[in-house]
């Protein structure tokens, strides 16, 4: 038994964040005003990225600590930090939608760091529970965070909805966990894997298809992606940006590395429901796109197409593979934080509108950000040179190394059809009549608009970092 | 039959027939009771299995604070029950198809199931002899287990800041009680003097 400082040095965004929650509730509790902000939020973002900060701190080798719980490994800490930044940029962006829609309670920046938390305790779970623990630290922040305006129907609607699936969702986890440890006898990842040692019985097959089914309900990919339209629509916008980002990496963190560590002689158990859940991702994404009319909505389906072109990477089952994901994952963070800046600049008067139509002729009325939309639309559809075409270049590159020639393929058709909803956007706001422009947003949203742009456009002139750090995270999962 | 025996299969039989009762009983307030019932039946299980500490949490948390708490639920919400079981007939027999497919799939695994052989070692959890039930969980539940402790805790923080955040409203024409405010009010702020004529009324 290790000491239980050691632990805490090798969980110290965790714990930063932790503390942190705690103590701006209690600030929010005893100073906040009418329960308003007042300048929790601020001191949100500053906990968020000194816990961001720590994830330089100390990395090394992989350590498994609180015993067998929790590992800290190159492949956590770049999750983490993509996680991170997602929530940051969540609040960055919140600052000043919330107080526009009078629902600036102290209690949201509260909530999205126990949302992180979570996320962070999920990405580095190392037995079934610590997994289901943070699954649901973050669910239960989530759940309520989408249906903070609570006087609205659309957003109370739209958390009853994801609560009620997403309780579904653990239950059917939860019973392939159980199955799981009737099988292995422990719940550490590696004790399961080592248990099955390369064998797939039928209840470990079970225990592998309810556990994916309900880690699919977080990356809403198809057939578990119902809730994801109405959820995006109805949530706050921030909140939206948040489940599209931050939510999304953890899911496919832990995905990745439950599917790696607990069942790496089963590949082929694995493989086909992710081949199976990958097509019909992109394919849902590419069609159903189509008819939208509602930007959010529009970006629900783009983020369920999203996530079958990412577990196009994760279903080759290789290094490379897992490489090709973390890269992917990294661009649409980017790219989904963006559109989402952009989102929340659309403001008439007082009324934040978000119908596609209301970006008609943008080209004419705010060409600054007409050009930085069309930047962030073409790199979603993956247009070389802009980062998106890069994104998955790496994960269907990936898939041909695995020999998975029919899925490279449909994917890059399904990306074709994709291009379709994306080049809409572009053609409304350069060939339409001119709806009425936007009021000028906030500095915050307009400086997250424009850094994501400039690194979604000039990422093919320096992607060594990135493929650098994603490629040592990737060999340290395996 | 020893006696350990008999109450086993009479705190499970009774589980179960008050398990059916709970969503086979016509007023929701019978149900909460057969719920109770349940709740204690299995609390009867733990302490056949010497997990006594279970089993008077058990009773405590979900017979006490939990299914009292349905009970308010149920008496203070105007909910219509039989205006909720209304399309029940209509989607039984889809249900009840899909219920059975799934319950045959159940089983067939159940059939298949087997036990990995490290499994079959690690199955029996080694109690030390001389120690008690509810000591043996608290060696364990901080030491061992202080970080799935600490996380269940944060996980219920959690869900108390979302309940009171999606319904606790500050309503601004409640008046409230501050003992502050009533221990600081003095004579001039509590009464008026006004001269009234004398003989002439009010």
């Amino acid at each position: 038994m290790t000491p239980i400082s050691f632990a805490l040095a090798h969980s110290l965004p965790e714990v930063v964040l932790a503390v942190g929650a705690l103590a701006l509730l209690m600030l929010g509790v005893f100073r906040a005003r009418d329960g308003r902000d007042w300048i929790i939020s601020e001191c949100a973002i500053a906990v968020l990225g000194l816990a961001f900060l720590l994830l330089f701190v100390g990395a090394g080798p992989k350590v498994v600590v609180f015993d067998g719980a929790f590992i800290d490994d190159a492949y956590g800490r770049y999750m983490k930090g993509l996680a991170l930044i997602g929530s940051i940029v969540t609040l960055l962006l919140s600052l000043d939608y919330m107080r526009r829609e009078k629902i600036d309670l102290f209690e949201f920046p509260v909530l999205v760091i126990l949302a992180t938390l979570g996320m962070l305790m999920l990405i580095s779970a190392q037995t079934l529970i610590s997994l289901y623990l943070g699954l649901e630290l973050m669910s239960l922040a989530l759940y309520v965070i989408a249906a903070f305006h609570r006087d609205n129907v659309r957003a109370s609607e739209a958390g009853l909805k994801y609560f009620a699936l997403g309780a579904l969702s653990s239950g059917m986890l939860l019973y392939g966990a159980s199955l799981l440890y009737g099988f292995a006898g422990t719940v550490s990842l590696q004790g399961i894997a080592a248990a099955i040692n390369g064998k797939a019985n039928i209840g470990v097959i079970f225990g592998l298809v309810f556990m994916l089914a309900g880690l699919s309900f977080k990356m809403s990919v198809v057939p578990f992606h119902m809730w994801t339209p109405d959820v995006y629509e109805g949530a706050p916008t921030p909140v939206t940006a948040f489940f599209a980002s931050a939510a999304k990496m953890a899911a496919v963190a832990i995905t990745m590395r439950l599917v790696v560590t607990a069942f790496p002689g089963v590949t082929d158990q694995w493989r086909q429901i992710l081949i199976f859940v990958s097509i019909l991702s992109m394919a849902l994404g590419a069609f159903a796109a189509i008819g939208q009319t509602n930007i959010k909505r529009l970006m629900a389906y783009s983020s369920i197409g999203h996530m079958g072109f990412a577990l196009v990477g994760l279903a080759a089952g290789t290094e490379q593979g897992v490489q090709g994901v973390l890269v992917y994952l990294s661009i649409y963070l980017t790219m989904t934080l963006g559109t989402f800046a952009a989102i929340l600049s659309m403001r008439v008067g007082d009324v934040y509108v978000e119908k596609i139509s209301d970006l008609a002729g943008l080209s004419r009325t705010n060409g600054t950000m007409a050009l930085f939309l069309s930047a962030m639309m073409l790199s979603l559809a993956g247009i070389p040179p802009l980062a998106g075409f890069f994104a998955k270049w790496y994960v269907f590159n990936a898939a041909i190394q695995a020999h998975l020639y029919p899925l490279a393929v449909i994917g890059v058709l399904m990306s074709v059809v994709a291009c379709f909803y994306y080049l809409r956007i572009v053609k409304v706001i350069y060939f339409d009549e001119p709806a009425p422009g936007f009021e000028r947003a906030s500095p915050a949203v307009t400086a997250v608009l424009i850094v994501a742009s400039l690194l979604v456009v000039f990422f093919s002139f320096w992607p060594g970092p990135l493929d650098v750090a994603a490629a040592a995270a990737a060999k340290s999962l395996f | 039959m020893n006696v350990a025996a008999v109450f086993f299969y009479l705190f499970s039989a009774i589980m179960l027939a008050s398990a059916f009762m709970v969503i086979a009983a016509k007023n929701p307030v019978h149900s909460v009771l057969f719920l109770i019932l349940a709740f204690v039946n299995a609390s009867g299980l733990f302490l056949l299995m010497g997990a006594e500490f279970l089993a008077m949490i058990l009773v405590v948390v979900y017979v006490g604070a939990v299914a009292v708490l349905f009970l308010f639920v149920v008496m203070m919400l105007d909910v219509d029950f039989a205006e909720l079981k209304q399309g029940f007939l209509q989607y039984l027999p889809l249900g009840s198809v899909i219920g059975i497919v799934v319950a045959i799939e159940l089983l067939l695994v159940m059939v298949g199931f087997t036990q990995s052989d490290a499994a079959l070692g690690a199955g029996a959890s080694p109690i030390q002899a001389n120690v008690s039930n509810t000591e043996a969980l608290g060696l364990v539940l901080y030491t061992k287990y202080v970080y799935l402790f600490q996380a269940s805790g944060l996980v219920l923080l959690t869900a108390m800041i979302g309940a009171i955040v999606l319904t606790l409203r500050h309503k601004p024409d409640v008046k409230r009680q501050v003992i502050a405010d009533q221990n600081a009010r003095t004579r001039a702020d509590a009464i008026e003097i006004k001269k009234a004529p004398s003989r002439a009324g009010v």
